[in-house]
């Protein structure tokens, strides 16, 4: 388990040095830096807009800049945001938790009824029931996430005036209710594609399970179809699930990027887009890179979860 | 000394290879959904191509007094817009722009894609481990992230959204490559090839990539699917394909703004979009069964 541990870390270190390489060159290596805002105001000057390259240091070399960088996040400085010049990791720390929240929220989602969906599908197989859940998890993984954000605020916020079109409080009112009100319609949203590919996953891995010796004896010892279901196949079922949330995190965070800007959620979505739209490098480049380890991290973690849960997996 | 040529085992094989050509096809035939995704896609193809000459509206004529017709309740067939252009006009427009991005990244990224896959599945150790390393390092990126933080710095245009597109979404094939090219080398025909002396270059594009059209084509038809869906997250956001040249996507960009009063500006072009990604995915997906027999999906 520990040299299994520390290999994965040496890799995982290893790709996030090509991350932040990748995220640094394509960052500064494009046209209209942090410099093209103030080159538009009045009265500046070439010499005002040399000095403050100067003091913002982007007027040395790259590899130096990336370097200097690099240093610094080693140490655990990620850089002051260019916007109110607080640092990284508050701005990031500020932010996450309420993208985090959408994550959850969707995955549980996808677990209840994204397992109840393929569980079925893979009792009664090419049922009617399981036809129109294939067919429907493939529209669901093709419609526009943001557009069905429309389509939902259009149909209960507009029409039928039943949940808010966005944020994630009423203004004057911080209560837990009126929170989980808000959080209905993107965790909806979002979890349109965490069920739907959920359930797609449920449904093979179930199918791999339901024709193992272990259920057939179940049922020869006279358990109840019921039983055998839940408790012997079901729970078996699962535990490659656990390797799949791990693996769904970078297009969970998309997915959650689209959500927020539709919802107006103060999540880590809502601050790329803003910093992008400021060029705030430090704030940007620390999103990448924080989004990064979070998958990165994920994955361990599921890797190590699913070792415990599942004695016969041996990590080393 | 027996020529290969009469072995018949060999022949067995390339009997059994004529047999699983002609099953290809009629395996795709008999896949309801890729058919139906197969018509959807040349409707779409033929009425953003034809269409447009069709209907005796422009989509650039602004005409300020007919603003936010609804739909089916006039010549506008499919309402108008906040400036009084006909909708349906600036959807077949649309589809032109969007279906075009769809197919020329899918074409760039296939190339790059296969490129990257046969080099580092060919040569295997050092250069192969390093370019599987970068494949995995791009693919820790939640790919909107890298695709908005490129849109956003990078001069808007077809041509440029096209490549960003293209530039973030070759791995997949890059690994299929690599993972089909791995396998073939150590095959006795490649290894052959090898003692005639034939180059790597011939190698590569003449021996084993043929053997990997398959999977290269089912993978390529995914990708249109995920590029036009792409393509419309970041017209969406601002980013992408700017006005007044429509796309999809950003049809829909001040689409929230109207949800109440027009809602139609923002069903229709999300609804193009679903049809042309689906029928895409089911068309990929049908290949997929047709092609590669093996997989029970």
């Amino acid at each position: 388990m520990t040299r299994y541990l520390f290999g994965r870390s040496i890799q995982n270190l290893v790709l996030l040095w090509l991350v932040s390489i990748i995220g640094f060159a394509v960052l500064h290596l494009a046209p209209g830096g942090p410099l093209a805002q103030f080159a538009l105001s009045p009265g500046m000057s070439q010499a005002d807009l040399a000095r403050i390259a100067e003091q913002m240091g982007l007027n040395r070399p790259l590899p130096v800049q990336y370097w200097e960088w690099l240093s610094r996040l080693l140490v655990g400085d990620w850089g002051h945001s260019y916007r109110d010049t607080q640092p990284v990791l508050v701005v990031i720390g500020s932010h996450l938790w309420s993208t985090l929240e959408l994550m959850i929220s969707s995955t549980l989602l996808a677990i209840l009824l994204g397992t109840w969906i393929g569980v079925l599908g893979a009792v009664r197989r090419y049922s009617f029931f399981d036809s129109l859940a294939t067919v429907g998890a493939m529209v669901a993984l093709s419609i526009p996430t943001f557009w069905f954000g429309l389509v939902t605020i259009y149909l209960f916020s507009v029409k039928l005036g039943w949940l808010p079109a966005g944020s994630m409080f009423t203004i004057g009112n911080g209560s837990l209710l009126d929170y989980l009100h808000h959080l209905i319609a993107p965790c909806l949203v979002l979890g349109l594609v965490t069920v739907a590919t959920w359930s797609r996953y449920m449904r093979s891995s179930m199918l791999d399970v339901i024709n193992q010796d272990f259920i057939r004896t179940a049922r020869a010892k006279g358990a109840p179809e019921r039983t055998v279901l839940v408790h012997h196949a079901v729970r078996n079922a699962l535990l490659p699930m656990i390797t799949l949330a791990g693996l769904q995190l970078p297009m969970l965070l998309s997915g959650a990027l689209v959500t927020e800007t539709v919802f107006t959620w103060p999540g880590m979505g809502r601050l790329f887009l803003d910093s992008l739209d400021y060029r705030d490098y430090p704030v940007v480049m620390g999103v990448l890179m924080f989004s990064a380890v979070l998958v990165l991290v994920g994955n361990v973690i599921a890797d190590l979860l699913y070792a415990v849960c599942d004695p016969r997996i041996r990590l080393d | 000394m027996t020529y290969l040529v009469h072995d018949p085992e060999i022949e067995l094989q390339a009997s059994e290879a004529t047999r699983r050509g002609e099953g290809a096809l009629a395996r795709f035939l008999r896949h309801r959904l890729a058919i139906t995704g197969l018509g959807i896609i040349v409707v779409l193809v033929l009425g953003s191509a034809i269409g447009p000459y069709l209907i005796p509206f422009d989509d650039l004529y602004i005409d300020i007094r007919h603003r936010f017709a609804p739909p089916f309740e006039s010549a506008h067939l499919f309402g108008t817009d906040p400036l009084g252009r006909d909708h349906l006009a600036r959807l077949m427009m649309a589809g032109r722009i969007s279906m075009t991005i769809g197919f020329a990244s899918m074409v760039i990224s296939t190339l790059i894609g296969t490129v990257i896959g046969a080099v580092a599945g060919y040569h295997g150790k050092a250069i192969g481990a390093g370019l599987m390393r970068f494949v995995d390092a791009m693919l820790c990126f939640p790919s909107i992230f890298l695709l908005l933080t490129l849109a956003a710095f990078i001069q808007p245009s077809i041509v440029t959204i096209t490549v960003i597109i293209a530039a973030t979404s070759w791995m997949e094939v890059a690994r299929i490559v690599e993972a089909q090219i791995r396998s073939l080398r150590e095959r006795d025909f490649a290894i052959a090839a090898e003692m005639l002396g034939a180059s790597d270059g011939y190698i590569i594009f003449h021996e084993l990539l043929p053997n990997a059209v398959a999977p290269i084509v089912v993978a390529a038809t995914l990708t249109v699917a995920r590029a036009i869906l792409m393509e419309s997250y970041i017209s969406f956001l601002g980013y992408g394909v700017q006005p007044p040249v429509a796309s999809w996507g950003n049809m829909l960009n001040n689409a929230q703004q109207y949800l109440a009063s027009a809602p139609w500006l923002a069903i229709f072009p999300g609804l193009m979009i679903t049809a042309a990604v689906t029928s895409f995915n089911f068309l990929g997906d049908g290949l997929r069964d047709a092609l590669d027999p093996r997989l029970d999906h």
